[in-house]
């Protein structure tokens, strides 16, 4: 069997890795913004959803009309409900316990929000002036992909890509952990590259564009939006639904990084340098 | 059943106690505490206000609606029911001696009635009212419009923002709020004693409350009685234009 003259570490072993110039500094800088900015962004939102923690689809929604998503409690239990169906999630969401053991019914757990302990006014401030950095900084590096040529360079699907054969070549790639090595590791795959574009030109601009239709004076601007999403309240609840879009893009990105090599992907998300891993012996 | 249940219950209570009891929280919550970050984090709603009021039309009208849009139930919050013995003797006469004052940097100051107020031209509007906490209702107001008022008071051109006395006490203060001119002088801007097309229920500020359309719930001062002219709101509550502003810091300009 050749599998015994594999190194079990190939690129520890190997002499002289090829290092190549995977990120460039816009890159990289975006990337580090917006991760701080998503983090504050998600905890703040959840403090902010603790104040009134019921959605609704349409232009109004409060307590006494039907909220299609809740969180909350009995006098002994927390619970979320979606539709018509209810799961119990004491101790986590609707009823937990604080750091001195007090009993909470707030909906999200203190660990979870900015600031820890209830208070709208601050996780509003928090996440009205950090939605201004996701903005700007997310105008700025989509103008940078345009101009700089990452969009075209890196980003691009090129015609072949998008046959299904592929596509689904890399899915069970993917899926049998077999990643690419050699030159094909310095660029992006098919999956990371729908996965990027979506999140960068349809996810966040969609939670900014939710976010802006909940505001009272924008309304009054631009009340195309206010048809757009269907009402306020639905643009409430298609914002929170996309940020934990946010969150499950965020656990896959965390979880190929480890499987694909936390060092050296850390190291290329830093330096900008990545170390090709070195092709497995034949 | 239960044996079964609190075990595991347990767990989760405590491993969230655990994950609560992380340095980083106490660390996260002495950041969010720090004078230099309040500053910081302040700047966030002054970049609201000054693009807001420079990319929206001032008479930018909020969305009306139908009257098949409204809310089958209007929600009421704050104060439901203003407390002492002052309010409830206005609310047993239906609120016929009630007077508001027109005061501040106005030429005629007013003390108007509320057959003043019926009197002078009525507009009516079908709008959505959108809580700080998130929920939304819809609902048909009506009232004179404020700038009416402003202009029977002849308020001076020094005047920069229009602050409104309210009957509710809330603990230690009386609930106050202001707004700017762009605002007060905004067309949907009224002082409304109908809602729904009824006498304007006490839950929801009778007799009569503000409706300042283009702005988050608890700016809509309710119980209102009196209209100040100001070129400060320096000196007025703890100088940060509101009840809420003052004591937990919400945000003076509330269009998001």
């Amino acid at each position: 069997m050749v599998e015994a003259e594999t190194p079990v570490a190939p690129s520890e072993t190997a002499p002289s890795p090829t290092r190549v110039y995977r990120h460039r500094l816009p890159v990289r800088i975006w990337h580090w913004v917006n991760a701080v900015t998503l983090l504050v962004l998600l905890m703040s939102g959840l403090m902010i959803f603790n104040a009134h923690p019921r959605l609704y689809w349409g232009q109004y929604g409060a307590n006494d009309d039907y909220a299609w998503f809740a969180i909350g409690s009995t006098p002994d239990t927390g619970y979320v409900r979606i539709g018509a169906a209810r799961v119990e999630t004491t101790g986590v969401l609707g009823r937990w316990t604080d750091a001195e053991g007090v009993e909470k019914t707030w909906a999200f757990p203190g660990w979870a929000t900015i600031p820890t302990s209830y208070s709208l006014a601050d996780g509003r401030r928090w996440h009205l002036l950090f939605a201004w950095v996701l903005a700007i900084s997310l105008t700025l590096y989509m103008l940078w992909t345009a101009i700089g040529g990452h969009l075209k360079k890196d980003l691009h699907v090129r015609r072949d890509e998008w046959s299904p054969r592929h596509i689904w070549h890399d899915i069970k790639d993917h899926a049998r952990l077999r990643f690419p090595t050699g030159e094909a590791a310095a660029r992006y795959n098919i999956l990371q590259k729908l996965s990027y574009i979506g999140v960068i030109f349809i996810l966040l601009p969609l939670m900014i564009a939710t976010g802006l239709t909940m505001s009272p004076a924008i309304n009054a601007g631009a009340p195309w939006l206010l048809d757009l999403f269907g009402g306020r309240q639905s643009a409430r609840s298609i914002h929170f639904i996309g940020a934990w879009v946010l969150v499950a893009f965020f656990l896959v990105h965390i979880l190929m990084v480890l499987l694909a090599g936390p060092v050296n992907e850390l190291r290329s998300m830093v330096t900008g340098w990545f170390r090709l891993p070195v092709e497995k012996a034949k | 059943m239960s044996g079964v249940m609190m075990p595991r219950r347990e767990l989760i209570v405590r491993a969230g106690g655990l994950a609560a009891a992380l340095p980083l929280l106490g660390a996260c919550d002495a950041i969010n505490d720090a004078p230099a970050v309040r500053k910081i984090l302040s700047m966030g709603e002054e970049m609201n206000r000054a693009s807001q009021r420079a990319l929206i039309d001032r008479d930018a009208l909020a969305r009306e609606f139908t009257r098949a849009d409204l809310s089958p139930i209007f929600r009421s919050n704050g104060t439901r029911l203003p407390p002492g013995a002052g309010y409830a003797a206005h609310a047993a006469k239906g609120f016929a001696d009630w007077r508001v004052a027109v005061t501040g940097l106005v030429a005629r100051p007013l003390s108007l009635s509320m057959a003043d107020i019926r009197a002078m031209p009525q507009r009516t509007q079908i709008t959505r009212h959108d809580c700080v906490e998130g929920w939304s209702a819809i609902g048909e107001w009506t009232g004179p419009q404020l700038r009416h008022i402003l202009t029977a008071a002849g308020v001076k051109e020094r005047a920069r923002y229009i602050v409104f006395r309210c009957a509710d006490r809330l603990g230690d203060a009386l609930y106050y709020e202001s707004c700017d001119m762009v605002d007060a002088l905004h067309p949907q801007t009224i002082l409304a004693w109908a809602l729904n097309r009824e006498i304007l229920p006490i839950a929801n500020g009778a007799p009569l409350r503000l409706r300042l359309e283009r702005q988050l719930g608890y700016k809509h001062a309710k119980y209102v009685t009196a209209i100040e002219a100001v070129d400060s709101l320096d000196g007025i509550g703890a100088g940060k234009g509101g009840y809420w502003e003052d004591r937990i810091d919400y945000e003076w300009y509330a269009g998001i």
